[in-house]
Order: C-alpha cells, then sequence, then structure tokens
C-alpha cells in the first residue's frame, strides 16, 4: 500500500519535472527540472530494491553530468529563450499522433498484457550482486564500453585543442578595407 | 552480531525523532563551536589571543556571532536572479547536514526494552550515499555564483565547482581500498572490521593495516573537496578579487558558511570511520560509562582531525589553481588507482593461498 503511495508520487514528481522541464523557457530552470526527475528516478530504483543503482544514479547523473550541464549554461550565458509561433505541421500531425499512441497503450496494457507482480528483493540488487554481473559474467562488454568512453573522451580532447582552420581569413578583409583606404586617401 | 529489536511503529518512530533532534542539535552545536576552535587556534597559531572576551575563553563567541548575524541587515539585490539567489544557501545547507544520517558514533545501547545503535540509520549503502550527498553539494556553490550576476561571483564559482568535481573522483577512488578490505559499503560494517589490535597495542584501524597511502590522498582530497587551504581559492579570491558569496549578506552568508564547516565535520567523522577505527579504544568502567565510552573516543578523533584542518590551513600557503588542478587529476588520481590495484592483489593473494603475508 505504502509502496503503491510512494510509487505513484515519485512517479508524479518524475513527470512535472519532465513537463517542467519542457515548459521553462530559461535553460538553468530546466536543467533544474532534469535533476528533479533523475532524483525521482533514483527513489523509483530504491522502490524497486535497487540500492547500488539508486546510489550510483544520483551521484553519476545527478552529481556529476547535471553538474556538467550547469557549468556549461553558466559558461555560456544562455539566456530566457524567446517564444516562437511553433510549426503548424507538428501540431496537426502531433497531437492525434499522441492520443492515438495513449489510446494503444491503455488498451494493450488492459486487455492483452499479461504482467505478473513481483516481489520486491526477488531481483538481486546488492552491490555483490551488481558486481559479479559486471566483473564476472559481462566483463567483456564492460571492457569494451571503457574504451568506447575512451575514445570518446580523445575525440573530444583533439576537437576542442584543433587550431581555427581559417587563420589567415582575417586578414584578407583587412587587406581590402586597407586597399580602399589607401586609395580614398590618394582620391582626397 | 546485528541487533534487531521488535519494535512497534510508533516506538520506533519516536525513539528515530530523538536521535534525529539530538544529532542535528549536537551538529549545529559543533559546526558553531568549529568556528570558535578556527579562531582560537589560528589565533595561537600566529602568537595572538583570539576571542577573549565574551565568556571564559571566548567560549560564548559562537552565540555573539549567530546574534550577530539575524540582526545584520538582509540585502537582496535588485540584480540577481531571485529564485536560485535565494535558494543556493539552502541547497548548500541541507545537504551538508544530510550526510550525518548515516555516520555511526558508537555501539549498540539499551534503555529497559528498548535498544538502539548510536545512529540515525544503517543503509547497507551508506558511504555511497554520503558521496552522493557530497556530489550534489556542489550545486550550491555553483548556482549561487551563476545567481548573483556578478562576472567575479561567477568566475569564483565556476572555479570552485570545477575543483569540487575533479576532487571528488579521487577522494570516491581513495575508499574503494577501504571497501575491497571490508567488503561491505555499510558504515557499522567497516568499523567493525576494524576492531581488535596487533600485537596487542597498535590498533587494526585501516590506516595501519594498509591504508596509509590511501589515508593520505582521501585527506587531500577532502580538504579540495571542503574548498579548504591550501585549495582555497574560491575563498581567496574573497580577499584578492570575489567569490561566490560575496553578493551574499547576514544569515545568507551565515548558511554558506555553517554549510563550509558542516561539510568539514562529516568528512573528518568519514576520516575516523574509515580510517581511523570509528568509536574503537579502550573501554573501562561500570555499564553506564561502558555505553558512552565508544562515542567519546569517536569524537575525540573528529576532534582531531578539525584541529588538523585549521593547524593545515595556518602552515601551508595556498596552491594556484593551475597546479590545483594539475595535482588532482595527475598525481592524486593515479595514486588512487594504484592504491586499489594493490589492495585488490593483497586481498585477492590472500583469498587464494591462506598463509600468505597471514601477519598481516
Amino acid at each position: 500500500m505504502l509502496h503503491l503511495i510512494l510509487f505513484l508520487f515519485f512517479g508524479a514528481v518524475c513527470v512535472a519535472g519532465a513537463i517542467n522541464l519542457l515548459v521553462q523557457s530559461h535553460p538553468i530552470n530546466s536543467a533544474l527540472s532534469l535533476i528533479t526527475v533523475m532524483a525521482a528516478l533514483a527513489a523509483e530504483y530504491l522502490l524497486l530494491g535497487a540500492e547500488f543503482v539508486a546510489a550510483v544514479q544520483v551521484i553519476v547523473y545527478a552529481g556529476a553530468i547535471m553538474v556538467l550541464f550547469v557549468i556549461t549554461i553558466m559558461l555560456l550565458n544562455a539566456g530566457a529563450e524567446e517564444r516562437t509561433k511553433g510549426s503548424r505541421i507538428a501540431i496537426l500531425i502531433g497531437v492525434p499522433g499522441v492520443l492515438i499512441g495513449a489510446v494503444l497503450v491503455a488498451w494493450t496494457l488492459l486487455y492483452r498484457g499479461h504482467t505478473q507482480a513481483v516481489p520486491i528483493g526477488a531481483e538481486p540488487g546488492s552491490p555483490q550482486a551488481i558486481a559479479r554481473l559486471l566483473f564476472h559474467d559481462f566483463l567483456l562488454p564492460f571492457e569494451i564500453t571503457s574504451v568506447l568512453i575512451l575514445i570518446a573522451i580523445m575525440g573530444a580532447v583533439v576537437l576542442a585543442s584543433r587550431p581555427e582552420p581559417a587563420a589567415h581569413r582575417p586578414a584578407k578583409p583587412d587587406e581590402r578595407e586597407a586597399r580602399e583606404l589607401a586609395a580614398s586617401g590618394k582620391e582626397h | 552480531m546485528p541487533h534487531r529489536n521488535k519494535l512497534s511503529i510508533t516506538t520506533f518512530i519516536i525513539i528515530s525523532l530523538i536521535k534525529s533532534v539530538a544529532v542535528i542539535g549536537v551538529l549545529l552545536t559543533a559546526v558553531a563551536y568549529s568556528v570558535w576552535l578556527e579562531r582560537k587556534v589560528s589565533a595561537r597559531i600566529q602568537n595572538r589571543w583570539g576571542p577573549t572576551r565574551v565568556g571564559p575563553f571566548g567560549l560564548l563567541q559562537p552565540l555573539a556571532d549567530g546574534a550577530k548575524f539575524i540582526f545584520k541587515e538582509d540585502l537582496t539585490q535588485p540584480h540577481v536572479y531571485k529564485p536560485l539567489y535565494i535558494a543556493a544557501p539552502m541547497i548548500a545547507m541541507v545537504f551538508a547536514i544530510t550526510s550525518i544520517s548515516v555516520i555511526p558514533f558508537g555501539n549498540w545501547v539499551e534503555l529497559g526494552p528498548w535498544g538502539t545503535y548510536f545512529q540515525i540509520t544503517d543503509l547497507n549503502i551508506g558511504l555511497l550515499v554520503v558521496l552522493g550527498i557530497t556530489s550534489m553539494g556542489v550545486y550550491g556553490v555553483a548556482l549561487a555564483g551563476w545567481a548573483s550576476n556578478n562576472k567575479y561571483s561567477l568566475l569564483g564559482g565556476l572555479r570552485a565547482s570545477a575543483q569540487m568535481i575533479s576532487y571528488e573522483v579521487s577522494l570516491g577512488l581513495s575508499l574503494v581500498g577501504v571497501l575491497i578490505m571490508s567488503g561491505s559499503l555499510s558504515l557499522r560494517a567497516i568499523v567493525d572490521n576494524q576492531g581488535g589490535t596487533f600485537l596487542h597495542f597498535i590498533p587494526r584501524w585501516n590506516v595501519f593495516h594498509g591504508q596509509t597511502l590511501a589515508f593520505f590522498i582521501y585527506l587531500i582530497s577532502a580538504y579540495a573537496e571542503t574548498n579548504r587551504t591550501p585549495f582555497d581559492l574560491p575563498e581567496a579570491e574573497s580577499e584578492l578579487v570575489a567569490g561566490y558569496h560575496t553578493e551574499y549578506s547576514a544569515m545568507k552568508f551565515a548558511m554558506f558558511f555553517m554549510a563550509e564547516y558542516a561539510n568539514m565535520v562529516t568528512v573528518a567523522c568519514l576520516a575516523t570511520l574509515l580510517f581511523l577505527g570509528g568509536w574503537h579504544g579502550p573501554i573501562f568502567g561500570p555499564p553506564i560509562l561502558q555505553a558512552l565510552m565508544p562515542v567519546f573516543w569517536f569524537c575525540i578523533k573528529v576532534f582531531f582531525f578539525m584541529f588538523l584542518y585549521v593547524w593545515v590551513r595556518w602552515t601551508l600557503p595556498r596552491f594556484r589553481y593551475d597546479q590545483l588542478m594539475a595535482f588532482g587529476w595527475k598525481i592524486l588520481l593515479p595514486l588512487a588507482v594504484l592504491n586499489i590495484v594493490i589492495t585488490a592483489l593483497l586481498v585477492a593473494l590472500r583469498a587464494q593461498y591462506p598463509g600468505f603475508l597471514g601477519f598481516l
């Protein structure tokens, strides 16, 4: 009973945060809404009995990745977005599409979904169980994912440190302006 | 070993409430008096007196400071981004105080039919919770710097948050060695693992039991994490240019101040639990004293770490920002990984060959 109440509460917080993320015009408010979505997800993981995943979600997602988002928004000095008119095609196709999708999902879940409730704790969520999966059963995919992230980091470093390709460009307009000035000076 | 009561729900809630109120009260008093400690110790290091007027040895100085902060004019600049300007000190304060809820102070204590641990709650991922709360504490600094709408505050806040997230990595990695040796993330289990002695007088604390390098890496990373000298560029910028709390006055500034000292207390508590054996120490005397002695030993060790914080602050000069970042990424991180590798190797070898280095 309490489990259902908590699930609905954190689910509502999650959905409200996600909708707020889309509705807010200032990016910093959107980033803070995303942080609440991450925190609500961590609470949902706790309700599923996956305590390690919940803690890591807070540490990695809400505590490091979102900090990166917030720092980027601050460095770019992104201001509030301006409201534009919105495309008519998106509304024409989007709203009926969402309605049809919601009806399909609801019908499938009500009349075709044969799911059973699983008690909390049936699946192992302790750090020991996850460690056994990561470092024993799925070691090769884990290591390959680390190499993938390393390649991404190297790519980011290379892109960030590449010197400007058009280093000589700015001189040309100056040369043209200098010639024009010299020509106009000669006229006077 | 783990004690479990058959407590009713209401008794459990009442006991938890009492524990929470007591622990928060003690923590806030400790935060206020750590300010007194800092002023006194720094004064003595600099060959002067420190607070002496307000009460004996200046012991009522924190009360006077609190009264000053309450009565000071609370300015809110017109050019700041108000929601985050007001929320940032709250965020910093909340995350600084929350991590005390999983820190164990002592053993099981019983009073008649009721028994409880000297801990608000014993989670089996307690250490991860503390690390998570520390990671979230970066937001207080970053949002304060940005919401102040002041380019110096923004730069100070960004620098401080970059420093904090850089040293979080080596902080977490230095604790992995302790985890490998203890086999559990629960703080109580880690401390229980450090009971007993070598040779009857050297205690089996983790700092003597192979994690010396991890201890020093943890201390250095924690000093950087809490923005204390020699890593206090975000605060020094208040003297040089301006820091992230330059636009704050009165109670909001007091909240940042208290959050910093509360973070220091948390770091000191973690260091005693993970490396100095927590509440283990010689226990003697009548039963009531035996129940309270562990808490006394815990407090002595935490006091030692607070003293060390102030001592280091007034002894070492501060790092330049690029030196600070280079030190964190290029020196501490490889050393922490090296510590993990060596610890894991030794533990695995001992598991494989039971007699290997049996004296350790």
